[in-house]
């Protein structure tokens, strides 16, 4: 197991103005850990951080998309793994952070923790290539290649909470916040 | 009361409205209502690029993030499909003010009727749900209507408030 936040600052290290669409905990340790104008925030909860990607992904080919999504979340939304596959956007990369709980609604387990296998749902629905990682060391080492790899890329971090970061639910749901992202996407 | 069958609103003309729209993606899921005259007519047109979806809440994110691009899209799919993605519509068009463009078909709804009359409760239920959710809606039924679309989805855009077009009887 690798902690959540030690995976977000190895991946900082590699993001060279990619957007981020990120959910929940994720969401809460990105902007802390690197505070930049093109994180798409406004996704509505749901497990719908894939399927905003895949219309990010669609409307700006140009752009590297990646998606911090968590386990719970895309629990809800498993059928946008095979839309996804389907239209096969080359510049979609899916992160899953998987710590087997739905943590920020009171740290209940997800259904199947422990058993089910999300590399194998992208692996059957026909992601173009996925990955998991459950060590630092390894995810520190691969991490540069897999970003550079044509999507759609799905990763798997096996990860539980590192730091405590503050849940700012208000940046989430930010109008501001929206519109700067907007302004600053029109002119990336 | 609805117009006569001759009347009947036709596919085609809905499609050239979506693109006299400046659409291009259209997202969707099977409706039975549009499945024949507009959403078949859209997949084998190269000029739209159809997104088919497993579930219609997805298509409502998809729509969002192609809007932050600048890129104008339109969600197709049946009531039952809206009534299913409700909870995506409140967050993702109303309460963060997306211009989402929809067009719902009312599966189910006689053609001799207005949806207040309709024998289905959950066609019944469609209009007064989008007056709660304050969301601005208009039916397509017979010829003409579809000059109604280009103008309706503009000020959608324009004032970033979801519009819903409800098809009241399936298209010629």
């Amino acid at each position: 197991m690798m902690l959540r936040d030690e995976c977000l600052k190895i991946l900082a290290r590699h993001h060279t103005g990619e957007i981020v669409v990120a959910v929940y905990q994720a969401a809460f340790e990105w902007r802390a850990i690197k505070p930049d104008s093109l994180i798409y925030l406004g996704v509505g909860a749901m497990g719908q951080a894939s399927s905003h990607a895949l219309g990010l992904a669609l409307g700006r080919p140009d752009k590297r998309v990646i998606v911090l999504d968590g386990d719970g979340s895309l629990l809800m939304n498993l059928g946008s793994l095979v839309t996804i596959a389907e239209v096969a956007p080359r510049n979609l990369i899916h992160f899953v952070c998987e710590n087997d709980t739905y943590e920020v609604n009171g740290g209940h387990p997800i259904p199947g923790a422990g058993r089910i296998s999300f590399a194998g749902f992208a692996r059957a629905a026909g992601y173009r290539s996925v990955h998991e990682f459950g060590d630092l060391n390894a995810f520190s080492q691969r991490i540069g290649a897999v970003l550079k790899e044509e999507g759609p890329v799905f990763v798997v971090l096996k990860v539980v909470p590192g730091e405590l970061y503050p849940q700012d639910f208000s940046a989430v749901h930010s109008a501001e916040l929206r519109r700067a992202f907007r302004e600053a996407l029109a002119k990336s | 009361m609805p117009g006569s069958a001759e009347d009947t609103i036709v596919g085609a003309d809905i499609v050239a409205a979506i693109k006299a729209s400046g659409i291009a993606h259209v997202v969707a899921l099977p409706d039975i209502v549009t499945s024949d005259c507009v959403l078949w007519p859209i997949a084998r047109d190269p000029s739209l690029c159809l997104v088919r979806v497993c579930k219609e809440d997805e298509g409502v994110s998809i729509c969002a993030g192609l809007d932050y691009t600048g890129v104008r899209s339109l969600l197709l799919m049946q009531h039952t499909g809206f009534l299913d993605s409700i909870n995506a519509i409140r967050a993702i068009a109303v309460e963060y003010e997306l211009g989402l463009c929809m067009i719902v078909g009312l599966q189910g709804m006689e053609p001799d009727r207005e949806p207040p009359q309709s024998d289905k409760y959950g066609v019944r239920i469609v209009e007064p749900l989008l007056d709660v959710m304050n969301i601005d809606h208009d039916r397509l039924t017979v010829r003409g209507d579809e000059a109604r679309i280009a103008p309706a989805f503009e000020r959608a855009h324009a004032l970033r408030r979801p519009f819903v077009f409800l098809v009241t009887r399936t298209p010629r």
